[in-house]
């Protein structure tokens, strides 16, 4: 019988006190645990970063790779093997910056995996540089002066990017983060979970304290979820343009509500077929017996021969 | 042109043999028009010239055909080869016109031409095969079951080639977004436990530095990298041939570590390279590179079948779930008196690790350890002394000619052909050659190289480089100089001509260098 603590390892742990990747760990152990997955059935990717050593604290497959690659090199293990359960995790400076383009082509892939992105406004590991997602004119504490760009939209650039399953969470909300994460390692394609976190190190501005939204008069908090104001972001009937392109719409405008109220919860969801199934309709084989475990090693290639005679 | 030469052209021109100024060449004008229109007529078609006034090509062709006596009937099976299904009736009509053109020849001047071409008897059955076809088949041969590219000229008809046969080989092949992504999504599949490739060329390649580096940090079995180098630097010469990425892929990546290269000479080589890059990658943990280039990828050659019974492959140590305990944690970079550690593969039970790119222990573990660092720079780097062991001195150089010569030519890759065409026409001048091909780049054949060359009274460098890549490589590895160097950079591959003259303009005028401009 499976306990949580299998899915924990014995290495040092070197996150800051405070640190929000505490809550994503232990979300991301906790989900696994709940969806009775094997510990030697899931492989963790990661890029650089502080989140990037999240794989180290996990026992399961960890591959911790190379800033801002965790997506090629977790897609093509999972297309090696498609039994495994795949999961990345990043830095929004890993993942929307030097990443960006392999985030936008993963998501266009439909490959059946789960990004988890720590989304913290700031470069934690190289002390606090402003990350894509910081927004104009702020400014944290080790930045010279306030950002002269604009923060991207990482909700609303995966849903044009193609994920089929688009949501946000929050690091210190574990068990909100963790059915979310749960939800999507369920969903059969590429989900992204953008999830807001605190650097007490270095982002004075996005505090534990400004999302509990202690500087607003209201004194409530900033973050709600989508479904308490009745939104549902589920594509019902896949084969309906209006709809899909309506529920893409729907969520992208939720998506730019930031300031006093900030919504967590699914963004959008759709059934699509997913990268793996794509393939089959090119290599049926590929259905029945994952890429690794076809027998490939006795291939007979005289008729490739014979075919140039 | 050669005195007794030919030359077919267009009657309509109505040129005069003192026109031409050759009276030792032979003129055969040849009204393409009327003979197109002729075959038009024959055929119905004569309403719709304008329409095929292009075949007066096909009507030259045959006119060719007929004048060096080749037989029709395998110009008749060339010409429908290129018109099939919905085109089918058009390549007839170009059939007609060609035989037209042939027959006209036949008809109107007299068979006195000198040159003639006949298909030789044949014992046994020859392919016709380019070096991207070579490779494409040694990937299946290997148990390749996953390919990565970007579209990139000249190595897209590679995986152009592995998806054309998807079905029939089940292999996946990806179109990724970039190539840092193709040399990623191969490692990710390679360290998941199946064979993985891509190809690419240089631009392509200056990507794939970082990737290179955690391939060979974090040991992965693969993947295999097939570089068609073309002329470079930047876009370069796109669509033409180089020799210019030799020492790049030597120290692609930064900081140091374990990879192989080898660079094969022709076609065939292409494919038995290939196949073995797979063997040594498992083997050995680490990214293998074939280093070929656009004059070997797309070059036809006709060549004999190989018989590939004797092939073997090898997938190296690979631990199963048998051989793991419960509860005891996998040691994947343990330290083994080889360095070769054995691997398992994700979904292995009791089999987990961790790999990273950071410096880590042997559980895959981060530390800064200052012992451990040492030990696993020399784990890893071990691997190439054992791979050096492991491969057969056959296969590291290939050594042509008399042990004892004049000259050593000393190359590498495709100009292997022409410096072996060029050596019967300087022996015919009394230069006599031998030629040390080299075909492993990491690890180098130290030993090898060293022996032939010590022995050799003057040693010429042929590449297609403007610096002598492979000239420098073998005076880091055993401290011998090239004496002259006979270099091509114009993007244009080197012909049996330029070696002969560039060797005896090297050797006669004693030349320390001489640059080869045919185009």
């Amino acid at each position: 019988m499976l306990e949580l603590k299998d899915f924990r390892t014995k290495v040092h742990n070197d996150w800051c006190p405070g640190c929000g990747d505490f809550g994503i760990l232990n979300a991301i152990q906790m989900a696994l645990f709940e969806l009775k997955l094997e510990p030697h059935n899931v492989a963790i990717f990661s890029g650089i970063g502080c989140s990037g050593k999240t794989p180290h604290f996990v026992n399961t497959y960890g591959f911790h790779t190379l800033h801002g690659r965790a997506l090629p090199i977790a897609t093509g293990a999972k297309l090696a093997n498609r039994d495994l359960t795949v999961v990345a995790v990043g830095g929004d400076g890993d993942g929307y910056g030097i990443g960006a383009g392999h985030f936008l082509h993963a998501g266009r892939r439909n490959l059946d995996f789960t990004y988890v992105v720590h989304d913290n406004q700031v470069y934690g590991l190289t002390k606090g540089q402003s990350s894509p997602t910081l927004p104009k004119g702020e400014r944290t504490k080790s930045m010279p002066a306030p950002a002269i760009v604009e923060g991207i939209n990482p909700i609303a650039t995966a849903i044009s990017s193609g994920y089929t399953f688009v949501a946000r969470s929050y690091a210190l909300d574990v068990r909100h983060l963790k059915e979310i994460l749960k939800a999507a390692i369920l969903h059969k394609g590429s989900a992204l979970v953008d999830v807001l976190q605190t650097c007490p190190t270095y982002n004075d501005i996005n505090t534990k304290e400004w999302y509990a939204g202690a500087d607003l008069p209201s004194k409530s908090p900033r973050l709600y979820k989508l479904e308490e104001k009745g939104y549902d972001g589920v594509v019902k009937d896949p084969n309906n343009s209006g709809e899909v392109t309506e529920k893409k719409i729907q969520a992208i405008v939720n998506s730019f509500e930031w300031g006093d109220k900030i919504p967590i919860g699914v963004f959008y969801k759709i059934e699509e077929p997913t990268f793996e199934e794509m393939i089959e309709t090119r290599m049926p084989t590929y259905k029945t017996t994952t890429l690794v475990k076809q027998d490939v090693l006795n291939r007979n290639v005289d008729p490739l021969f014979q075919y140039l005679t | 042109m050669s005195p007794g030469g030919g030359i077919i052209y267009d009657a309509a021109l109505k040129l005069k043999p003192e026109d031409v100024g050759r009276p030792d060449v032979n003129l055969y004008p040849v009204p393409y028009l009327d003979v197109l229109i002729g075959a038009l007529k024959e055929s119905g078609h004569e309403h719709e010239l304008s329409k095929y006034q292009v075949m007066t090509n096909t009507v030259a062709f045959g006119a060719s055909a007929a004048l060096i006596d080749f037989d029709f009937d395998l110009v008749a099976e060339a010409i429908k080869e290129g018109f099939t299904g919905r085109k089918a009736a058009l390549g007839e009509l170009n059939v007609k016109a060609a035989q037209n053109g042939y027959d006209y020849v036949r008809k109107n001047f007299h068979d006195d031409f000198a040159y003639k071409l006949h298909s030789l008897p044949t014992k046994q059955k020859r392919m016709v095969i380019r070096g991207v076809q070579a490779v494409g088949i040694a990937k299946f041969r290997a148990g390749c079951s996953f390919q990565t590219y970007y579209p990139i000229t000249p190595a897209t008809d590679e995986s152009e080639y592995l998806e054309n046969h998807q079905k029939d080989y089940n292999i996946v092949v990806v179109q990724t977004e970039d190539e840092i992504s193709a040399i990623l999504m191969a490692t990710g599949a390679a360290h998941a436990g199946v064979r993985a490739a891509t190809s690419t060329s240089g631009p392509g390649f200056s990507l794939m530095a970082e990737g290179l580096g955690w391939a060979g940090h974090t040991e992965a079995p693969g993947p295999i990298i097939i570089l068609y180098q073309r002329t470079g630097p930047s876009t370069g010469l796109p669509t033409r041939t180089e020799q210019g990425d030799m020492q790049f892929v030597l120290h692609a990546g930064h900081g140091e570590f374990p990879r192989m290269a080898i660079a094969p000479g022709d076609t065939m080589e292409c494919f038995y390279d290939t196949f073995d890059a797979f063997n040594y990658a498992d083997r050995f943990q680490m990214p293998v590179i074939v280093v070929a280039d656009k004059f070997l990828a797309s070059t036809y050659r006709t060549v004999e079948i190989p018989n590939i019974s004797d092939l073997k492959i090898d997938r190296g140590q690979i631990v199963s779930e048998t051989d793991l305990k419960e509860n005891v944690p996998f040691k994947r970079y343990a330290f083994t008196p080889l360095g070769v550690s054995p691997r398992t593969t994700p979904g292995t039970r009791n089999g987990i690790f961790h790999t990273t790119g950071d410096e880590h222990d042997e559980f895959g573990s981060i530390t800064e350890n200052s012992e451990n660092r040492i030990k696993m720079m020399q784990k890893r780097m071990r691997k190439l002394e054992l791979a050096a062991e492991a491969i057969p001195n056959s296969k590291k150089v290939n050594f042509f000619g008399p042990p004892k010569a004049d000259v050593t030519l000393v190359g590498w890759g495709s100009t292997k052909g022409a410096i072996l065409d060029a050596m019967q026409d300087l022996e015919a001048d009394a230069i006599r050659c031998n030629f040390l091909q080299v075909r492993y780049l990491s690890p180098f054949p130290t030993a090898l190289v060293s022996k032939y060359l010590s022995s050799s009274k003057q040693k010429v460098l042929v590449e297609c480089n403007y610096t002598g890549q492979l000239g420098a490589l073998i005076r880091e590895h055993t401290g011998i100089a090239m004496d002259r160097k006979v270099l091509k950079f114009n993007g244009r591959p080197l012909s049996q001509n330029e070696v002969y003259e560039g060797v005896k303009d090297a050797i006669k005028n004693g030349m320390k260098e001489v640059v080869m401009a045919h185009a």
